[in-house]
């Protein structure tokens, strides 16, 4: 039996706003002192009443017509009731039948096959965050619970996609488009670890003949993009085996657990929890006039895909270096930086996606807080170019730049580091080398036209690389057709 | 006369020109409650320490000319309002013990403008009730018959204004719990236009219900404390931008001959009082005599309200009291150490049997397969009323008839059915589901027993000034019947 997989998700993202979506409590809480950024409106305490931070909507709409969303004009609030200790009121304030924005796409970019694929955008709501439970142990044995407000009441926009996934990697792929396209809009820092950005996916397995869709399941607790790509594949392969040993695949939510690389059961959803929405009586119907979202499109920065095009026309780069550079916001910046002032390219972008990506990777740095700069970066390019170092060298003075925030004509200055320029100097060197490998000069005179290569080696070899590798070849060349 | 009987404008000009000290007044409330109080039992808790030196304080500062406008009024808070750093329970026991750390809007307002607080009063539990007799930990009684409820929810407040435990008092009302137990007591009741005032800090029961209201001894009080607490709040989305007029400016000689006045036949059916019915006549020839206008008109669509209230009350009861879950604050029943459990327990031992009974319809009425059929029907009803008032102030300026169709009932009267228990807000229920401004007013008494009956009088939206000019004049033309005290020695 053929079958094929069939995957949609429900992404959390939480805005960027200063303060929190009902309240004006700060929204910055991580690694905060628990319930200090907290007051009678995110505690839910009896009394307190909720008014909306027209900044949430502000950054949501931006969301939404990004994702080429249809803007609902009347939003109504709902409230949506379930018990648990960090939900302060016992309902979630969240959005139901009149969300913000429905019927939108992203288009993701495919390898294999190579080819363009529209994923529909079902709906995007604006909702509140919950708090957090931290459990105490003592030896292993659980104490007590304790719950931290800090985090409830931080604004989320609930992203949900139709079920047009149609493998693990697309949906790392949508994600990761979707991560850009948030950080590109300063809506969200997309930090799946962190939590900022949350993902949950539904999967099932389509029967190939008859074309129903299997059984889903939910899948939870998925951290990162590694995490995400491991638990559908072992979901995939998970329902692929029920089906096939003729078992029925069972309508639950499971969880990924990470360290024994499975989905484990977390609760049936044969008895669907009843959250009985209903409309927020303490607050308003939020009308969206036409002109707040005209004003808005007109201030949508330019997204990753029409940045991609500019750079391999602007830059003449190609389609896959343009795409890298393009992936993370700061990496764009960076290299639109150090351009205005470097007009090589390709070897800008080479540089930044090799030396830079490597150190900054291998020192788990952000790329905002990289210790080379742009213009640094240029001043070591430049030193190439005006031949005063080579390549292998530069990558050496990379390194020192890398590790000590010195510019690199500083470090070439007290290295020692200029390339021998000296035709005198080689010359000697060369003279030596030849005098210790006869052999392989006689492997050259006789036709062996690459034997040279050894020998040109030999004499970077002796100079520490500082010599120019060209201006040796030539000189070799000279030296044997002497002899 | 005592101090403690001062009508709240009374007491401002004589504290202002220093005929009398706040703290003479204060010691004369407190007195009184001495007196009378473990009879009538009206107050949860009262504010001794604090009041008292509030009250020196305020006197040094009037004898430094500096004079807030409340300066030094004794005020009577309802127990579901918040007041920063004192206990409110709404009457239930899943409240003991909560202190809030903040202050209602209509709080510091006051506060802000000099009030001094003497206690907080008892209610229906969650304001679940229109007799003042479920609440957790006591009943009031009423001070013309302690054999009587005082009515509800807000009843602690009227009767601390009815027997002059406090010169003022701030109630709330859902479908009525500031006007019937007004007109129980005898006393002035209003509830403004659903906006008006901030319900932050306001214990939700029924979040698009509930409004401020005021409880005091005659319009002028009502119209000066109106003046303080009225006006938006950004702290409330749903409290209005609408500007706030000086209500007093509608206490005057101005008379009534301008006014239209209809009087809906459906208030005057057989479940009405005969002596309600003859009392509120005598006010309806009053207004005639003043030159006002009536005409009997119909909403036919007032049938339906009690249902529609009940579902929609209920269904947003139980989402607004699903917070009290035993994690943050009030009771908590450790149960077995299972959370369901302790969820199970908090509730089952912290909530009084009504408003358990309200929590479990209004759970239903929301579920999934039954929202439809109730709640939804419900609000199509509520806005069917809404229309038939907005039509009838199209050519009326205000609607008239009996606060309640029976005068207060005996305490111990069984009622047979839980929709006869809501009977006392009949006339009253239809108000809020519009979120009209309504005002009780005493009118006169039942002939044998000598019980106060209440007249309604209900504006349009934000129509307040009318009615306070209304209640007024009917105020001056009814002062015998104004002078007329409970008795209250027992």
């Amino acid at each position: 039996m053929e079958s094929n997989t069939v995957i949609g998700l429900e992404i959390h993202i939480q805005l960027l706003t200063d303060s929190k979506i009902f309240c004006n409590c700060s929204t910055d809480y991580i690694d905060r002192e628990p319930n200090s950024h907290t007051c009678p409106v995110c505690l839910g305490l009896p009394g307190a009443l909720p008014v909306l931070n027209k900044k949430v909507v502000e950054l949501a709409l931006k969301t939404a017509l990004a994702l080429n969303c249809h803007i609902n004009r009347t939003n109504i609030f709902h409230r949506k009731h379930y018990f648990y200790p960090d939900l302060p009121k016992g309902y979630q304030i969240s959005q139901h039948d009149q969300p913000l924005a429905v019927n939108g796409f992203l288009e993701i970019e495919m390898e294999e096959p190579l080819e363009n694929k529209k994923i529909r955008i079902n709906r995007i709501h604006m909702e509140e965050d919950a708090g957090k439970l931290i459990h105490l142990e003592k030896d292993g044995a659980a104490v007590c619970s304790l719950v931290d407000y800090n985090r409830s009441g931080i604004p989320l926009l609930e992203i949900v996609t139709e079920p047009d996934i149609q493998s693990p990697q697309e949906a790392i792929v949508f994600l990761q488009k979707l991560r850009n396209i948030v950080q590109y809009l300063g809506v969200c820092d997309g930090n799946l670890e962190s939590g900022s950005m949350r993902c949950d996916a539904n999967i099932s397995i389509r029967e190939e003949n008859s074309g129903r869709l299997g059984t889903k399941t939910e899948i939870k607790n998925m951290n990162s993009f590694k995490a995400i790509k491991e638990a559908l594949d072992y979901e995939v392969m998970r329902q692929r085996k029920l089906i096939e040993q003729g078992d029925k695949v069972s309508q639950e939510t499971r969880r990924w657990d990470e360290e024994s690389g499975e989905t484990v059961f977390m609760r049936s959803k044969e008895r669907a929890q009843d959250y009985r929405y209903f409309p927020e009586p303490d607050l308003l119907p939020l009308t969206i006039e036409q002109s707040w979202i005209d004003g808005i499109k007109k201030n949508i920065p330019e997204l990753p895909a029409e940045r991609k095009e500019r750079f391999m026309v602007d830059y003449h780069l190609s389609g896959y270096d343009a795409n890298r550079l393009v992936e993370v916001k700061p990496l764009g910046d960076y290299f639109e930086k150090a351009a205005k002032s470097y007009n090589n390219y390709k070897k800008l972008a080479n540089w930044i996606l090799g030396e830079l990506l490597h150190y900054l990777g291998e020192e788990n740095i952000g790329m905002e807080k990289s210790p080379v700069s742009p213009s640094a970066l240029v001043g070591l390019l430049k030193l190439i170019d005006q031949d005063v170092i080579s390549v292998k060298i530069a990558k050496n003075i990379f390194e020192q730049m890398f590790k000590t925030g010195q510019s690199a004509a500083v470090l070439v200055q007290n290295s020692g580091f200029t390339q021998i320029s000296n035709e005198k100097e080689i010359d000697g060197i060369i003279r030596i080398v030849l005098r210790d490998n006869p052999e392989t000069v006689q492997d050259f005179a006789s036709g062996k036209e690459k034997a040279i290569h050894f020998l040109v080696g030999q004499v970077m070899r002796h100079t520490k690389g500082r010599a120019q590798p060209d201006m040796v070849l030539n000189l070799i060349k000279e030296r044997i057709t002497e002899i | 006369m005592q101090l403690n009987e001062l009508k709240a404008v009374d007491y401002l000009n004589m504290v202002k020109s220093r005929e009398i000290s706040v703290e003479e007044v204060v010691r004369d409330i407190f007195q009184q409650i001495d007196r009378i109080e473990h009879t009538l039992k009206a107050y949860l808790f009262i504010n001794l320490e604090e009041a008292l030196s509030e009250a020196k304080k305020m006197d040094r500062r009037i004898k430094d000319n500096d004079i807030p406008p409340l300066a030094g009024l004794p005020v009577a808070i309802k127990d579901n309002i918040c007041i920063k750093g004192m206990e409110t329970t709404c009457a239930s026991r899943i409240l003991k013990g909560f202190i809030p750390p903040y202050d209602a809007t209509v709080t510091s307002r006051i506060k802000d403008a000099g009030a001094i607080i003497i206690g907080k009063t008892n209610l229906d539990e969650f304001s679940m009730g229109s007799t003042t007799k479920n609440s957790a930990f006591q009943v009031t009684l009423n001070p013309w018959d302690i054999n009587r409820v005082p009515g509800g929810s807000s009843g602690g407040s009227a009767v601390t204004v009815a027997s002059h435990e406090t010169l003022i008092a701030l109630g709330t009302d859902t479908g009525g719990s500031v006007r019937v137990p007004a007109s129980f007591c005898g006393i002035v009741g209003i509830k403004p236009t659903y906006g008006r005032i901030s319900r932050y800090g306001v214990i939700s029961s029924s979040s698009s219900l509930d409004q401020v209201g005021i409880l005091s001894k005659g319009v002028k009080d009502t119209a000066m404390l109106m003046n303080i607490i009225s006006g938006y709040d950004p702290l409330d989305s749903t409290s209005s931008h609408i500007s706030v007029p000086d209500f007093l400016l509608s206490c005057t000689g101005e008379g009534i001959k301008d006014l239209k006045f209809a009087v809906p036949k459906e208030f005057f059916k057989q479940e009405l009082n005969i002596e309600v019915k003859e009392r509120v006549a005598d006010s309806l020839n009053k207004i005639l005599k003043l030159g006002g206008e009536i005409e009997e008109i119909s909403l036919p669509n007032l049938e339906y309200a009690l249902s529609a209230y009940s579902i929609i009350a209920m269904a947003e009861a139980s989402s607004n009291l699903a917070k009290f879950d035993g994690i943050q604050y009030g009771l908590r029943m450790e149960g077995s150490g299972d959370l369901e459990d302790m969820y199970l327990k908090t509730r089952s031992e912290g909530f009084g049997s009504e408003v358990k009974r309200r929590l479990i319809l209004g759970t239903y009425f929301l579920s999934s397969g039954h929202y439809e059929d109730y709640y939804l029907k419900a609000k199509k009803i509520r806005n069917l009323i809404r229309k038939d008032f907005e039509n009838i102030f199209q050519k009326y300026d205000l609607i008239i008839g009996p606060t309640t169709p029976i005068p207060p009932f005996e305490i111990e009267e069984r009622i047979d059915n839980q929709l006869t228990m809501l009977l006392a807000d009949t006339y009253t229920i239809p108000v809020n589901l519009a979120g009209l401004p309504a005002l009780s007013i005493n009118c006169g008494f039942t002939s044998k027993e000598r019980l106060p009956v209440g007249l309604q009088i209900i504006g349009g939206p934000f129509q307040e000034e009318k009615m306070l000019r209304v209640a007024y004049n009917l105020e001056q033309e009814l002062k015998e019947i104004n002078t007329v005290e409970p008795n209250l020695l027992f």
